[in-house]
């Protein structure tokens, strides 16, 4: 590049002169000491309500995957068919509610790559006459028909059912699970759509395909009890098609916040009716959770306990700044 | 017959090559019947690279032989062919858009110089055609045409002068345009010519084109009916050069010999070798470490990939089976695809944005150095130039600055100070006083009257009046071209009258010769005037002019006087003069020669010779013999000149004075205080170059010299070789063995108490050092070498420009390769300004070569403090941290998605969204470090200037070598860890909401990315130490868009995106409290050893002192900050009742 002798007369700016006013940060020891002690208050005072939070989460974790001795559902690992399993808990003291009733799987990787991209968003926007895009392959067609929805998260969604009871005098009392509002609100109204219904019915809309081939019940006939909970919007569906960031990871399935159950689940026993459909023996786990949720989600000491690191270090920090001041600042001053 | 003999000696068959005829006129020559119009190149000049139809491919070809941009390409090519996690746009948005920039902008460079072309080729020129005007477009010219060129106009073609308006068949021309000399240079018509055009028949023959402005040779035949062809030599001064204006001469005409890409400006045109700076060298190491961390990585991760997959029920579960062309791969075709696919999603730790960030830097970096008003001289009203960008930073690193002494050191504003004639020595004295300049009787002429007889006195001053080749400007012409400075003298006599010279020497002497009554008149068709003491009139005839060369080193001229005396005059160094005129006069001069020298005086001698007619005869004849020469007529004339200028006598000698550039000392002693060795290269004689040194300072009282000259080597009268290498052995010993070692840390120790040495070596030394060719020489160069390398100035007196080309080469490529800088203002210098690996110009009186060839001009040599210190410094630091923090941003951008495959499977699986791999380096972390480049003052200007010892701290490439490299690094890292698995331990569940609702895997990349744009920016802001409202506007300015993009992008359903998974994510992380906690904890704890660095280090610059007035400061200054920061900072605050 060639600068020509056209700026012979150079510009008499601020600018030019590289002399723009200017704040240079002088971080001197009187903000400095305050600023770390401050901060570390703060931090304390967040890590302590953090911690005292999640503490007071209770979380009630139950493995159902039925491989080994004591373990739950153990007669219906090996069966191909429909399976159903009971699963026994008791509480000592009242479990406050409103209660989450999550599911949980382990080294199940919903964040494989091709996992991920198996999915088509037109065709979950409502779009099922058209060709599934290629990266849901090898779950595009079957029968040389579409699948809807096609991919490999839609045919492996979770297809487990629960249905909780307490025992009240030797009788079973259903807890009553809401399943409404457990997707994100955007999922649900935007993102997703089912097609438009031909004639009112769902069904004719998903004329010209035809179910994943894992799938027992074609996708508008997912929720039979709440027909608006059925295509694309069905609750549980949208959930899973969330995939998970980590290969251990809970999902949603429903909320404890009707009935009796306001406050949440009363003490005494109760049996959690398992249909054992979802293989996952081969290679993890499997669980049901129940527990409760504050301000800052479920529970989870890591950021109670980083922020009281955290605090501390920062206390420390300016404590250590001060004996440095205090000590080296008067045989300084004289020199 | 001589010419006839010549003709048929070089009309053979190799003087085709080496020679080219042509017709003026196009008019076949009698004697060579057979007129075969020769096939020349037409008058289009071509300097544009491109056209329409060739733009695209050539440009895109040029564009990806650079190895960078072939990389990305790759990458975007794998990308398409490969199924890779990342779709092509992310890696060929960047890509395409920095081909794109640049190819627009080499497009419009294009545009211009085709612009240029045609404004060139389609200008109207006059062209005789059969006696006719006709009016032509310059780029129909062909080589013979007659070309008639009026009075401002620029040549169309380099011309043979025919025929010129004026009477004394001269013409005035302007090369400002070529080598940007605006003194007006006389150019002559082809002796004895007919005046008539139409009729004129002649062929000319001259050498093919070459590029050397200032050389030319050719011969002219002129054709007369049935009559020997007539003969005329051709030089230089009868060329005129397409580019130079025609001045103060209505209309000339001249036959075109070179046109087109031929000419002389056109052969010129040829670029400089690019110069690449250190810094571009570290980003290469760097570059090249990060690509092996792109392999390994790519490698580990392939690697795990298959160890993973040969686990049971890992490879391929039943819910995410393989399609059918999956199953039937080759394996290990896709093991190779994997290891491409790891590639391209880690690529973006080699950031493609880089490359246009540095460039941009150093574009717009440079214009502060134009810019800037301090570089502005009121006297010739221009600032500084840069002529290449790419080594802003280099001024910051310079080791070695080789500085030229006339007119660099000093003002090469020469004044007449004294002379001696016979062994008398006559000082003018009341300069000032004496008004007239024609002072006759009285005054301070009386003492010379009363000294030395008054014959030899009178010689001696029309030789000073004779022996030169200055012009005199006449009277009418002094005011339109005041404005001229170069060259160009007003004397302040009643007279407007002024001198004009290639060399200020001259002027000087003229001028001189003038307070003593002798005075210049001009010169008009051949006759030299000058009015003596009596005011008559004087001429003489000037038979020949014997030009100066800086290998005779004098010049001389041969006069008849009226009286029909032919003498010669010769004036010249003290060195070229004495081996030539008689002993005894040479003792009663060189005395005086060597005072005047030691004063810093320049001194030249002036000697004379009588020639009879006979020898006058026979000189002539050989003069122009070898004037006629096609072949080394240089090396033919310069024999004829050492064969004349014999047995002359001596009559005196001159001293003129040449003052110090304006802080010329000031300027040296703050160079070295900030580390830098001085050389001083120059062709003046040791005596006057060393008092120069004592006056700038380079030299202390102090200072012991180690001589090494040609003076010193004859004293012990043993041969030259075997006192050659005891003295190095010598100086070796003390210089280098006895000196205490240096310190660890500081490598370049300057204020240690211990004994400074100065070295001085001559140019026959140097040669005798250097270039004798056998295994002690190789010794001595080391030695030399050594000893050069711990003196704190070295001074090289009597250099040919080559060899101060190769002085510059042999530390250029010493041991450690130091940096090293050139500053000159000649053509002399144009040698080592080249060679350097920064060269600097002075826009001096020596005309405008060494500006043309530098990579920056100044105007006065003090600038270049201002330069170095100032800029340099500023340059390096900025560049460096861009360079170190371009690299980490990226590596801690890239190291969470690495790790995250160790949690997906090795699936390349990414961790960030496509738009934000791609948007990162380009949009939300690049404004902030250019502005920062651009802006930066960690030490403000002033101090920088008044503390030169602060240049060291960046000496070395300190801030770009490995260790700082590692620390950069290790923080990347460092933090990369930190914001994955930060992240990770709170996605322990994923239900982050009071709702209860989960989070997926694209909120995990997206708290990352936040924490990770957040705290790269915030990182820069605590490196910032010069909060422009700029910095804040960009700092502040891109986070905000970070989150406005993030909203933007997450809030919109893009119809062209296949996979909305961004949808809402941003939003919905917002809404999460453990999401904004975590966000703020991780940047808090990346960010804390930062603070921690800044709070506790030491204080990089005075800050204390540039807040206090300038009195105080160097009482308590120089104490405070020599403290931790903390501990001043408390001592200067009262309040610290801060529990």
């Amino acid at each position: 590049m060639k600068t020509q002798e056209t700026t012979s007369r150079p510009d008499n700016t601020a600018f030019t002169q590289q002399r723009l006013p200017a704040w240079q940060p002088v971080l001197s020891a009187g903000i400095v000491i305050p600023g770390f002690l401050f901060i570390g208050l703060a931090f304390i005072g967040i890590g302590i309500g953090l911690f005292i939070t999640s503490q007071s989460i209770q979380v009630l974790e139950r493995d159902y995957t039925g491989t080994g001795s004591s373990s739950a559902c153990s007669n219906c690992v090996s069966s191909n068919i429909s399976c159903f399993c009971q699963l026994n808990f008791s509480l000592s003291a009242l479990f406050p509610g409103p209660v989450f009733f999550y599911y949980g799987l382990s080294n199940y990787y919903q964040n494989v790559r091709k996992y991920g991209v198996s999915r088509d968003d037109e065709q979950l926007w409502g779009d099922v006459s058209k060709s599934p895009c290629s990266t849901c392959g090898p779950y595009q067609y079957s029968q040389n028909m579409t699948i809807a929805p096609c991919g490999a998260i839609a045919n492996s969604m979770f297809n487990d059912s629960f249905t909780l009871y307490q025992l009240v005098n030797m009788t079973k009392k259903t807890v009553p699970l809401d399943g409404k509002g457990i997707a994100w609100w955007t999922d649900y109204s935007i993102k997703f759509r089912n097609p438009t219904e031909v004639y009112g019915s769902l069904a004719a809309a998903f004329n010209g395909t035809v179910k994943p081939v894992n799938w027992a019940k074609p996708v508008y006939d997912l929720d039979p009890s709440n027909p608006a909970n059925n295509g694309f919007l069905n609750q549980d569906f949208l959930v899973w098609m969330r995939t998970a960031a980590l290969p251990d990871f809970w999902k949603l399935y429903r909320r404890i916040n009707a009935g009796d159950y306001v406050s949440g689940l009363p003490a005494g026993n109760y049996t959690l009716e398992i249909q054992y459909n979802y293989p996952v023996a081969d290679f993890g786990r499997k669980s049901v959770i129940f527990t409760n949720v504050a301000w800052m989600g479920a529970r989870n000491s890591f950021l109670g306990i980083a922020y009281l690191v955290m605090g501390f270090l920062c206390v420390v920090m300016s404590m250590v700044m001060l004996i440095v001041y205090a000590k080296f600042n008067t045989p300084g001053e004289d020199s | 017959m001589l010419r006839r003999g010549l003709n048929r000696l070089l009309g053979g068959d190799e003087s085709r090559v080496d020679s080219r005829t042509v017709y003026v006129g196009h008019r076949p020559s009698p004697t060579a019947p057979a007129f075969v119009p020769s096939k020349f190149c037409d008058n289009r000049i071509v300097s544009s690279k491109y056209t329409v139809w060739n733009f695209l491919p050539k440009n895109l070809f040029e564009q990806f032989r650079r190895i960078a941009n072939f990389y990305f390409l790759i990458i975007f090519l794998v990308q398409v062919i490969v199924d890779t996690p990342t779709s092509p746009v992310t890696s060929g948005l960047p890509l395409f858009f920095v081909i794109t920039v640049t190819a627009i902008k080499q497009g419009y460079e294009d545009w211009l110089r085709h612009k240029a072309d045609n404004e060139v080729n389609k200008y109207p020129v006059l062209v005789l055609e059969n006696g006719q005007r006709t009016q032509k477009e310059s780029e129909k010219i062909k080589v013979g045409d007659i070309v008639e060129v009026l009075e401002d106009k620029t040549f169309p073609c380099d011309l043979i002068l025919l025929k010129s308006s004026r009477d004394d068949d001269t013409c005035f021309v302007t090369t400002a345009s070529l080598d940007g000399e605006s003194n007006h240079k006389t150019h002559y018509t082809v002796p004895d010519l007919d005046s008539d055009l139409v009729v004129l028949n002649a062929t000319i023959e001259c050498e093919q084109p070459q590029p050397d402005l200032y050389k030319f040779v050719g011969r002219m035949h002129i054709h007369k009916d049935n009559q020997e062809p007539a003969v005329r030599s051709l030089g230089p001064e009868n060329l005129l050069l397409k580019g130079a204006t025609l001045k103060n001469t209505r209309a000339v005409y001249g036959v075109a010999v070179y046109t087109g890409m031929e000419t002389k400006m056109a052969l010129n045109y040829q670029g400089k070798s690019q110069k690449r700076s250190v810094v571009e060298k570290s980003i290469n190491g760097f570059l090249l470490v990060y690509l092996c961390i792109l392999l390994s990585k790519a490698l580990v991760c392939t690697t795990l990939k298959y160890v993973w997959q040969s686990r049971p029920g890992q490879d391929e579960p039943w819910y995410n089976q393989k399609t059918l062309k999956e199953k039937e791969a080759n394996v290990f075709l896709k093991m190779f695809t994997d290891f491409l696919s790891f590639m391209v999603l880690f690529n973006f730790i080699i950031p493609v944005s880089m490359y246009v960030t540095v460039e941009m830097q150093k574009f717009l970096g440079s214009f502060f150095i134009t810019w800037d008003r301090d570089f502005l001289d009121q006297e010739i009203q221009e600032g500084a130039l840069v002529n290449t960008s790419d080594l802003n930073e280099e001024l910051g690193q310079v080791e070695y600055v080789f500085t030229d002494k006339t007119g660099t050191l000093t003002q090469n504003n020469m004044e007449f100070i004294e002379c001696c004639i016979d062994g008398f020595q006559y000082k003018y004295q009341n300069l000032h006083m004496e008004v007239d300049g024609f002072c006759v009787t009285d005054g301070p002429v009386s003492k010379l009257q009363q000294k030395a007889e008054q014959e030899k006195e009178e010689l001696f001053l029309r030789a000073l009046c004779l022996c030169h080749t200055v012009q005199v400007k006449e009277a009418g012409q002094g005011v339109s071209s005041a404005d001229q400075v170069d060259g160009l003298d007003v004397t302040s006599a009643m007279e407007q009258r002024g001198f004009i010279a290639s060399s200020p020497d001259e002027v000087a002497l003229v001028k001189g010769a003038m307070k003593f009554g002798f005075t210049f008149l001009g010169l008009e068709c051949k006759s030299m005037k000058i009015m003596n003491r009596s005011k008559k009139i004087e001429a003489y005839e000037l038979l020949h002019v014997l030009n100066f060369d800086p290998v005779r080193r004098r010049m001389s001229v041969i006069v008849r006087s009226a009286e029909g005396e032919t003498l010669l005059f010769c004036k010249g160094a003290d060195s070229s003069i004495f081996p030539r005129v008689k002993q005894e006069e040479v003792d009663r001069i060189r005395m005086h020669v060597e005072r005047n020298a030691t004063e810093g005086y320049r001194t030249l001698c002036v000697a004379y010779k009588q020639l009879s007619n006979e020898v006058f005869a026979r000189v002539d004849g050989q003069l122009r013999e070898a004037r006629l020469a096609l072949q080394d007529r240089e090396e033919k004339l310069m024999a004829v000149y050492n064969q004349v200028e014999i047995g002359m006598s001596l009559i005196g000698a001159t001293a003129v004075e040449d003052r110090l550039q304006e802080e010329a000392a000031e300027t040296m002693e703050a160079l070295q205080s900030a580390g830098i060795k001085v050389w001083v290269l120059t062709g003046d004689k040791m005596e006057t170059a060393k008092s120069t040194c004592y006056a700038c300072r380079l030299f202390q009282r102090s200072t012991e010299l180690l001589e090494l000259t040609v003076r010193t080597l004859e004293e012990g009268g043993r041969k030259r070789e075997e006192r050659l290498h005891e003295l190095l052995q010598d100086y070796h010993r003390r210089a280098v063995q006895d000196a205490p070692p240096l310190k660890g840390g500081v490598t370049r120790s300057w204020s240690s108490a211990a004994q400074e040495y100065g070295f001085i070596i001559d140019g026959a030394t140097l040669s005798l050092v250097l270039n004798t060719s056998d295994a002690i020489s190789s010794s001595h160069k080391n030695l030399f070498l050594q000893i050069c390398q711990n003196c704190t100035a070295v001074l090289c007196c009597r250099m040919a420009p080559l060899q101060k080309a190769q002085i510059v080469k042999m530390v250029k490529n010493s041991k450690g390769s130091p940096i090293t800088l050139s500053v000159g203002d000649g053509a002399n210098d144009v040698s080592m300004i080249l060679e350097a690996h920064v060269g600097i110009g002075i826009k001096g009186k020596e005309g405008r070569q060494a500006v043309r060839n530098s990579d920056y001009a100044i105007p006065k040599l003090k600038h270049l403090k201002k330069l170095l210190l100032a800029h340099g410094h500023l340059y390096y630091v900025r560049i460096a941290h861009l360079v170190q923090y371009f690299f980490y941003k990226n590596l801690c951008f890239i190291l969470p998605q690495f790790l995250y495959q160790f949690f997906c499977g090795y699936s390349q699986q990414p961790l960030y969204d496509a738009a934000y791999l791609t948007m990162y380096n380009i949009c939300f972390t690049s404004m902030p470090i250019l502005a920062y480049s651009l802006l930066e003052q960690h030490i403000c200007i002033e101090v920088l200037l008044e503390n030169a010892t602060l240049y060291r701290q960046v000496a070395k490439n300190a801030m770009l070598r490995w260790c700082p490299f590692l620390c950069w690094t290790i923080l990347g890292v460092f933090q990369g860890l930190l914001f994955f698995f930060g992240v990770h331990s709170l996605f322990g569940n994923s239900a982050l909401q009071d709702n209860g609702q989960v989070f997926g895997n694209w909120s995990f990349g997206t708290i990352v990315f936040t924490v990770l744009v957040f705290t790269v920016t915030l990182k820069l802001a605590l490196d910032t130490r010069h909060w422009t409202w700029i910095n804040h506007f960009v700092i502040w300015g891109s986070l905000a868009f970070y989150v406005f993009f993030s909203f933007f992008w997450g809030g919109i359903i893009w119809p062209f995106l296949k996979q909305q998974r961004l949808y809402f994510v941003f939003a919905n992380m917002l809404s999460s409290v453990s999401a904004w906690l975590v966000i703020i904890l991780l940047i808090l704890l990346s960010l804390l050893p930062d603070i921690l660095v800044v709070v506790l280090r030491k204080p990089q610059g005075p800050y204390a002192q540039q807040k206090k007035p300038a009195g105080h400061s160097s009482t308590g200054g120089p104490q405070s900050f020599s403290r931790p920061l903390l501990m001043r900072t408390f001592s200067d605050e009262s309040e610290n009742t801060v529990l």
